[in-house]
């Protein structure tokens, strides 16, 4: 058994940039994938096929939104008779009493739903869709409902922050097992945002204290994932648990990526499941191997005893703050480039600006 | 929450949403779960491979003692700190 330490644990299926909301802090790619350059069915079936094949146990439909796929119900009915587990990652405003029933008969595993507050107003002016609270919280009624697992993830920000306890609150009486409190990643429409999102460190260290106390309180009924924003730590995260290790992205238009923001990384081809096997990719594909293992790390990463812990943090970091992806990620205090992040908390305005929207119609020239 | 409730008696099941599965690439046993998986050590894969939701803890405990020739009260005590453990983990339910 050669490397199959190396074999892919988890699939994200990015079906659709397609999506009734705006959020500003969206982890799509700036340019988002017009409708017409979508996977088929078929091509995603073989994509499931093929990932289930080489060792994948977990697919996450993604999107965009993933229920504006009408063709949702088969992949996962398909990827559930490969024996994949099969999440679901939605805004839940598309979710009801018609679509749900269909997901759970085709063996629907796990949804994770996402609110963007849990102040209603804030909520819909940050989603930008009128009316989307409570379509999610009649979605998220529907799943406890059932009986179906549900995660809730609140994305937090500087608005939002101070919001957190009432949160987990929402999170138990709506009957979630779990719950994301995940700071913004500032990738893409976070990072084009982040002087608007960027909370204060007095915010963070609420939103710790407030994370910890309901830990104690909700053991056993709710377990809380609590992400921290990089720009704040000392050393950098283990992105995706190492490039090119565990985990494969798919977009829309079937390219294939180590992660959702990699799409920025310069001078290099990205690999597509239309004209490539998935397997070849994953072991071949210059995409794939530039930053795998420990070969590619530039001082300090090199001789670090953590090079094999964090695996050199974030790429699209380190390009996102270095101007260079194969620099040392700048969030970690040894890295060369660690005044540039500094630099962003110490010029914070103190007025955050008003949002860059994630408008869909961006990315089409389709009308409706 | 720990060591609530648990008695021979108690019918013990997968929570909705996890399962026991044969990772056949990786020639292991992995737990699926809600946005994870993760690898039972040897000792708790037999234990979860009884799990069907019809068999009691102590039906479990006297499979499993006889199975490695072990003393049932050895076995029970491991049995109920591991089932108790996967409980507050929302891996398995008590029924």
């Amino acid at each position: 058994m050669t490397d199959t330490l190396l074999s892919p644990m988890s699939l994200l299926a990015e079906l659709t940039h397609r999506c009734p909301l705006q959020c500003p802090y969206c982890s799509n790619p700036l340019a988002l994938e017009p409708r017409r350059n979508e996977l088929s069915t078929a091509e995603w079936i073989s994509v499931l096929d093929q990932a289930a094949e080489m060792g994948v146990l977990q697919v996450h439909f993604s999107g965009g939104e993933p229920m504006s796929r009408p063709d949702l119900p088969d992949l996962i009915r398909h990827a559930v008779g490969l024996g994949l587990y099969t999440n679901l990652i939605t805004s839940g405003v598309l979710l009801n009493e018609k679509t749900f029933p269909v997901l759970v008969e085709a063996g629907l595993d796990h949804v994770q739903l996402s609110f963007q507050d849990i102040d209603t107003a804030n909520a819909e002016h940050v989603g930008g869709m009128k009316g989307a609270q409570a379509r999610k919280i009649e979605a998220a009624r529907l799943i406890a409902a059932d009986g179906m697992p549900l995660t809730l993830n609140f994305v937090i920000y500087r608005e939002n922050a101070c919001r957190v306890p009432r949160m987990l609150e929402a999170a138990v009486a709506m009957g979630a097992r779990r719950v994301e409190i995940a700071h913004t990643q500032y990738y893409g429409w976070g990072l084009a945002n982040r002087a608007a999102l960027m909370p204060t460190p007095a915010q963070l260290e609420q939103t710790t204290q407030a994370v910890e106390a309901a830990r104690k309180e909700y053991e056993g009924r709710l377990s809380i994932d609590y992400v921290t924003p990089d720009y704040y730590a000392d050393r950098p995260k283990p992105c995706m648990g190492g490039w090119g290790r565990r985990f494969i992205n798919i977009s829309p238009s079937g390219r294939v990526l180590p992660c959702h923001a990699a799409e920025t990384i310069p001078n290099v081809t990205f690999p597509d499941v239309r004209t490539d096997t998935l397997e070849h990719i994953w072991r071949e594909a210059p995409l794939f191997t530039m930053f795998r293992g420990t070969d590619w790390m530039p001082q300090p990463c090199r001789s670090c005893d953590q090079r094999e812990k964090d695996w050199g943090g974030c790429r699209c970091q380190a390009l996102a703050l270095a101007g260079n992806a194969a620099a040392t990620d700048p969030v970690c205090s040894r890295a060369p480039d660690h005044g540039r992040v500094l630099e962003v908390l110490e010029t914070l305005p103190v007025e955050p600006p008003p949002f860059r929207y994630r408008r869909y119609t961006r990315a089409t020239d389709e009308v409706g | 929450m720990t060591g609530t409730g648990l008695t021979d008696d108690s019918i013990i099941r997968f929570a909705r949403g996890v399962r026991l599965q044969h990772d056949r690439v990786r020639e292991r046993w992995i737990i699926q779960a809600p946005e994870r998986a993760f690898i039972p050590d040897p000792i708790a894969a037999e234990v979860l491979k009884l799990v069907d939701g019809t068999r009691t803890l102590g039906q479990i405990v006297s499979e499993l003692a006889s199975r490695f020739a072990a003393p049932v009260d050895v076995i029970g005590r491991d049995v109920h700190v591991m089932v108790s453990d996967l409980t507050t983990r929302q891996v398995l339910v008590v029924s």
